[in-house]
């Protein structure tokens, strides 16, 4: 097991160079950050001189080499807009996007899950037949117009919910929350949901064609043969063996929750990485830019690690493979 | 178990309650305010940009301000005076305070100046004709500058006085610079003169800000709190002014403003802005790189510049595009600043058949192609003007073929002189002709400077000459005569096609009074809340 978890680590490491190099060879196409950093009347020459400190003028590569042996220090330099330690900005923004990250994907599982288990149970359900209609609505519109509807709706029209910010937080030492304070819940609710809504529909979707999957299968027969409860057969037999393939999918879900936080952030103006990233990307802000993309790499290469563990956990047959391996290895 | 639920639902209910209450008593004097983006820096020396300037305006000051309608009013400075053509006398205001309570003194000036000078200041164009500072005594200053500049202190309600001492305590004393790679104290923290003191910065979140006790002059204000919030979503910040969550924002979307005056308790307020929208055409080409034409560039040709300009219906542009948010224009200078001659210009009128006339007479009776460069997220609607000029030149046989781009790819292109064709906004920063003049209509010069937003490189001698003689010339009268000279060359020439001056558009509750100035500039200083 930890020769495996070294392993995919440096693997990991691998990933995250790689990353970072594309990243690096499409910053030459994002446009000239040097006419974001000053005002239109500042001279060409200035700007050249200044073009040249950032190293700008370098080939990608030397510019590459040297982000690397930075990042490598923990020195991610400083951003060209904020003029701030890139490092600190993302550690004053982590907490709002993981916080909507990790709410969002509760709130998907939580109700996804039964959902999907129940739609399984009763195709032909009526209340199934809602859910499906949700979750076609859920997987077709877009995050942004979902969210700018229920702005329009919950803040503007019954002004029940704020329409934009995170509300009220408290300081736990480095980290703040919204969940303590009433407005920082109230904040939560409407990009919380937004975020979740694809999610949802999909483990929803999975979990449902799973169960159907499973129910025809002869151990399900067998179980009830043996005078098993309904409990017993669907939770325990059914939905746990309809979960590697959820696992899978939810953990790389939930990589990609944290990576498209972008679009919900910036609707619901959510102070978070998400919200940085985007405004990096209009001003051209390097070293904003480089730093988020391979953050943004590292969370789905550690979730992916425990997706993998995961599957150990749930599925008897590969702890055997796994110990043989490491019998052999 | 229930008995710590019950605990923890009372808690959260006093926590609410808590809330509310306070929200009640301070929402009195409130002032909750939203822009699309957030201030960059507290730093007043780190970048040139009109939100930056206008937000630090409330905090610092300079030795002079411009008022409502930007005219120049005394500030830090009481009085001023110029002893010999290169040398201006300032008087300094007494018993100025600091934020921290430190006094401004003359050394305060002297410092500021070296530091708008500094490496990393984004200012030095404010300040770079003066040649040196000098200290006469504790509340006079002299400047001495390399020519007679009679305009000197025009972009000076931008440069803005910071604390000697507190800057040097704080190791703050040149403007943040990107290459140190450490952040500056002056970025994030404030000690300016002005009416307002920042409390609390939380960036992209909010800035709250508080009444200064100890300003120098009255406040025409009533508040007691200032809270702005950066909302980048348009929908978002529509509806947040709309729920009433916020008191005023801008700019308000173009397709927003029916709605926002629609909803009982808000409205726009619609207003000329000083910044011209023109096109532009590359006339230093010997051929255009994207044209059927080879061996020429047609654009080189006065008349098949004045048929472009006359194959634009400038009143479609402003009714179907701007929606009546438009003030069509015949000069590349906000009427608002050049008041004593600009009702003597009158656009080209639009009329396609004199159009296509003028490229016969040229040689392209059949019209040609070309390229052409407009950003898409700079001004107000860009890309779809550059649409419908694509349109209406179809109309006469020009076909144009528009790429349009994010002004971080765009200006990049631009500024580099790689374009045929373009779509460009300009204000000028000293309010004046003379930066418009030496800008973007002179003659490119690359080693002095002279026109390097001349991005098409129109050319005129005379032009040139003229804008020398505006420089130095200290009669007011005679100077704009000779402004209205150059422009009526360019306009012969057409050198640009000038389209209009946007509007701006800020929405606000009707319980808010405010003052809208022309250079967007919010004056949080002249607000009152009912």
């Amino acid at each position: 097991m930890a020769a495996f978890i070294i392993r995919r680590l440096l693997q990991s490491l691998f990933v995250m160079l790689v990353v970072a190099m594309v990243a690096f060879l499409m910053f030459n196409y994002v446009g000239d950050p040097v006419h974001q950093m000053v005002g239109i009347e500042t001279s060409f020459a200035e700007r050249e001189q200044l073009r040249e400190q950032l190293g700008l003028n370098d080939p990608p590569l030397v510019q590459f080499a040297r982000f690397v042996g930075n990042a490598a220090c923990g020195e991610f330099g400083l951003s060209y807009q904020h003029k701030r330690p890139v490092a600190e900005l993302f550690k004053e923004r982590l907490p709002a996007t993981l916080e909507l990250s990790l709410v969002a994907a509760l709130f998907s599982l939580v109700v996804g899950v039964p959902m999907g288990v129940y739609t399984g149970l009763h195709p032909k359900g009526f209340l199934s037949r809602i859910f499906m209609t949700f979750s076609l609505i859920g997987i077709s519109l877009p995050t942004f117009l979902i969210g700018i509807l229920m702005i329009f709706i919950f803040a503007v029209i019954l002004g029940w919910l704020p329409s934009y910010g995170r509300g009220e937080v408290v300081a736990l030492g480095p980290w703040t929350t919204g969940l303590l304070t009433a407005s920082g819940l109230k904040a939560l609710i409407m990009p919380a949901f937004t975020l979740g809504m694809f999610q949802l529909t999909l483990i929803m979707r999975l979990i449902r064609s799973e169960m159907l999957e499973v129910l025809r299968t002869d151990y399900i027969k067998f179980a009830r043969a043996r005078g098993l409860s309904d409990r017993a057969v669907y939770f325990g037999h059914a939905l746990k063996n309809t979960l590697v393939p959820v696992i899978t999918i939810t953990g790389l879900q939930i990589g990609s929750i944290i990576a498209f936080a972008i679009i919900t952030e910036t609707v619901f103006q959510w102070p978070g990485m998400g919200l940085m990233f985007l405004q990096a990307i209009h001003n051209v802000d390097i070293p904003i830019m480089s730093a988020y993309l391979i953050l943004v790499a590292f969370f789905f290469v550690v979730i992916n690690l425990v997706v993998d563990i995961l599957y150990y956990v749930v599925d008897p047959r590969l702890r055997v493979d796994m110990g043989k391996v490491g019998g052999h290895g | 178990m229930r008995k710590i639920r019950f605990v923890g639902i009372l808690a959260l209910a006093m926590v609410m309650l808590g809330l509310s209450g306070t929200g009640v008593l301070a929402q009195a004097k409130t002032l909750k305010w939203a822009f699309q983006g957030d201030l960059m820096s507290l730093d007043p020396h780190s970048l040139n940009e009109t939100f930056l300037i206008g937000f630090l305006g409330n905090v610092y000051e300079g030795l002079v301000r411009r008022g409502p309608d930007l005219e120049i009013q005394p500030a830090l400075a009481e009085s001023w005076e110029i002893l010999e053509p290169t040398r201006w006398r300032f008087h300094l205001r007494k018993n100025v305070k600091f934020h921290n309570g430190n006094p401004f003194t003359a050394d305060d000036v002297v410092f500021s100046y070296k530091r708008a000078m500094s490496e990393g200041s984004d200012f030095k164009t404010k300040v770079s004709t003066v040649k040196k500072v000098i200290k006469v005594d504790d509340y006079t200053v002299d400047f001495i500058t390399k020519d007679p500049n009679p305009i000197l202190i025009s972009e000076w309600s931008a440069w803005f006085i910071m604390d000697k001492e507190w800057c040097e305590k704080h190791g703050a004393t040149e403007s943040t610079n990107i290459k140190s790679g450490k952040e500056n104290y002056a970025t994030r923290h404030e000690n300016g003169t002005g009416p307002f003191i920042v409390v609390e910065r939380q960036k992209d979140v909010k800035t709250v800000l508080k009444p200064f006790k100890d300003w120098w002059d009255k406040p025409k204000h009533n508040l007691s709190e200032v809270i702005f919030t950066p909302i980048a979503s348009d929908a978002t910040r529509v509806a947040a002014l709309l729920s009433g969550e916020i008191d005023m924002m801008y700019p308000v979307p173009v397709q927003d403003i029916g709605r926002v005056n629609k909803n009982p308790g808000t409205s726009v307020l619609v207003g000329p802005e000083l910044r011209t929208i023109f096109l532009g055409m590359n006339q230093t080409y010997d051929e255009l790189p994207c044209s059927n034409i080879k061996g020429k560039n047609p654009l080189k040709d006065v008349r098949v510049r004045k048929a472009i300009y006359q194959a634009i219906d400038i009143k479609a542009i402003q009714k179907k595009i701007m929606r009546g948010l438009s003030e069509p224009s015949a000069l590349m200078i906000s009427p608002k600043l050049f008041p004593a001659y600009a009702k003597d210009f009158k656009r080209y009128p639009y009329d396609p058949a004199a159009a296509k006339k003028l490229l016969a007479e040229a040689g392209y009776p059949n019209g040609f192609t070309m390229c052409m460069d407009s950003p898409n997220n700079r001004y107000v609607n860009d890309e779809q003007i550059a649409q419908a000029v694509v349109s209406m030149l179809a109309k006469v046989g020009i076909k144009v073929n528009l790429k349009a781009q994010p002004k971080a790819q765009y200006f990049k292109k631009v500024l580099a002189y790689d374009t045929e064709f373009y779509l460009l906004g300009w204000t000028p920063s000293s309010f004046d002709s003379w930066n418009v003049l030496y800008n973007l209509i002179n003659t490119r010069d690359e080693k002095t400077g002279r026109g390097k937003f001349n991005l098409g490189g129109y050319s005129n001698p005379k032009i040139d000459a003229l804008t020398d003689k505006i420089l130095s010339e200290t009669d007011i009268a005679k100077r704009d005569k000779m402004i209205k000279e150059a422009y009526m060359l360019l306009h012969q020439d057409v050198g640009y096609i000038p389209l209009h001056q946007q509007s701006l558009a800020w929405g606000k509750k009707d319980t808010v009074s405010l003052v809208q100035r022309a250079d967007n500039q919010f004056m949080i200083y002249y607000v009152n809340v009912k």
